[in-house]
């Protein structure tokens, strides 16, 4: 409670702190338009025309229902990959042989390219929700797993220690001791976790779906439409700077108050 | 009576012997340090006393009510502001959330951090303003019996005397029994009844030395006299390895 209202006394600081990054946004938007100047509308649209196709496709109900069909997916896969990575890092952690034998397993989840999930999930799933849905959970779990992992890993002896000497009760010793360490390393990997999500659902939908906005993105690509193209762009990463910079940045800030 | 008695103890790292048959009582209200050189197994005597570590062979009987540790590093808590650091042994003996604050305020003014201290995390204040901040927490819950791992090392010559006192006014009211640990032997005499030697390898106690004048009235000359006449011991000069100044190497 105490948290909330102190996140909510800040936050017009932290906004009003944005200035920075909003001149540099509309720094980048001026050399794109000196591009679209350039290489004309064909290659590169101008901004104001990407804008104005991005506002009539807000008032189009389909293009709505597709912004919907993607937001669904990316956060039911990020929410999978969340609580398992989560709970299965944790308990990795907590067990020197689990957290030894999962090493090699995540290397190989994360150096397999998400393109060759795909392949294998349309192979498994054919053209449906759960190819995608499948796909974001496989790309971001490990993400998840290894911060969780790590985060336990790295509990320092010393302030358990400390905490016997104290005959700390086991309900203080996880709130005070384990758990600001251990979400101090699975919030910043959820976070990513999280981007990632964002980035794989578009490529799942782009390959293996008839709706949302990936596959939008594809019939754009075959009418040659690049000012939708872009906006469609412009949508993913506005919703992406949209929950980083408001929602997470400023919790992000308040809990890591106590790091260097 | 409370005491705390150690008898025939004996502790293995793995294959290399860290103590070797260790004896000795501490009373009620008594100071018993124990000085020896780094790496003799000191801190792990300490640890095996206050249940840090698990007795393998020999025994610890520890009939105080309560005890707290203060160590060598502060170990405060990164995530937590200065009163809630202090405030953490109150709140495991159960005390209520808002009266372990009031008493660690008022404890924290006592060991020198001021006001506009209280909300700040560890990583924002010195070396020495944590040491006394962890003093703090270990005699904010008013022990029994303390332990001290050399708090006071990381402290400058004004803030050592400072922490000091403190003690030794909770000495003089016999409020605290302590047990001690340095390498300072000036330390040991300025506040301890008695002083047992451990020489390394594997720590064992080779010699005991008492102090029967009170702590209050040991002024600079007598400690300044008992250091230098301590210093001329043969034991100590063959535990610590000592050679007089200008003696070749």
């Amino acid at each position: 409670m105490k948290f909330t209202v102190k996140l909510l006394k800040d936050f017009p600081q932290y906004l009003w702190s944005g200035w920075g990054a909003i001149a540099s946004i509309l720094l980048f938007v001026a050399t794109w338009d000196i591009g679209h100047q350039i290489y004309g509308s064909l290659v590169l649209p101008s901004p104001l025309e990407t804008f104005g196709t991005l506002g009539a496709m807000l008032g189009d109900p389909a293009v709505i229902d597709d912004i919907n069909t993607t937001l669904y997916r990316a956060f039911l896969g990020f929410f999978i990959s969340l609580t398992l990575g989560s709970v299965l890092g944790l308990l990795a952690g907590f067990f020197a042989t689990a957290s030894m034998m999962s090493r090699p397993i995540v290397t190989i989840l994360m150096g397999m390219p998400p393109i060759a999930w795909i392949v294998l999930a349309m192979i498994w799933f054919g053209m449906s929700d759960e190819t995608v849905i499948f796909t974001v959970v496989v790309a971001s779990f490990p993400i998840i797993f290894v911060g969780a992992l790590q985060g336990t890993r790295t509990l320092d002896g010393e302030l358990k220690q400390m905490a016997d000497s104290f005959k700390l009760p086991y309900r203080m010793k996880f709130f005070d001791i384990y758990f600001p360490h251990i979400f101090s390393y699975l919030f910043p990997a959820w976070v990513s976790g999280l981007g990632m999500s964002w980035k794989i659902v578009i490529m799942a939908e782009l390959l293996a779906s008839n709706d949302g906005l990936g596959a939008g993105l594809a019939v754009a690509r075959s009418h040659l439409d690049t000012p939708t193209a872009l906006a469609i762009v412009s949508i993913m990463i506005g919703s992406l700077m949209f929950i980083e910079y408001i929602v997470l940045e400023p919790i992000k800030r308040e809990v890591e108050l106590w790091r260097d | 009576m409370e005491r705390l008695e150690v008898s025939k103890l004996n502790h293995h790292f793995g294959f290399t012997e860290v103590l070797n048959n260790i004896n000795f009582t501490l009373e009620q209200g008594q100071v018993l340090s124990v000085v020896g050189p780094s790496g003799g197994g000191k801190t792990t005597l300490l640890h095996l006393c206050a249940g840090l570590l698990d007795v393998e062979e020999g025994r610890v009987e520890n009939s105080f009510v309560s005890s707290s540790f203060a160590f060598q590093d502060a170990r405060l808590l990164p995530w937590k502001n200065v009163i809630d650091n202090i405030s953490l042994g109150l709140l495991a003996n159960g005390w209520d959330k808002t009266v372990a604050t009031k008493k660690s305020q008022e404890i924290a003014l006592k060991f020198g951090p001021e006001a506009d201290d209280f909300d700040k995390f560890p990583k924002d204040l010195s070396g020495g303003m944590r040491q006394r901040v962890s003093f703090a927490r270990a005699l904010a819950v008013r022990p029994s019996l303390l332990f001290l791992d050399e708090p006071f090392s990381a402290l400058d010559i004004g803030l050592k005397q400072e922490s000091q006192t403190i003690l030794i006014d909770m000495i003089s009211k016999k409020s605290i029994t302590i047990l001690f640990i340095t390498h300072d032997i000036m330390e040991a005499i300025k506040l301890s009844d008695k002083v047992l030697l451990l020489e390394a390898d594997p720590g064992h106690i080779v010699k005991e030395f008492s102090f029967e004048l009170p702590q209050k009235q040991r002024d600079d000359k007598f400690v300044y006299e008992q250091t230098a006449k301590i210093l001329q011991d043969k034991t100590i000069i063959n535990t610590f390895e000592l050679r007089p100044i200008g003696a070749k190497l």
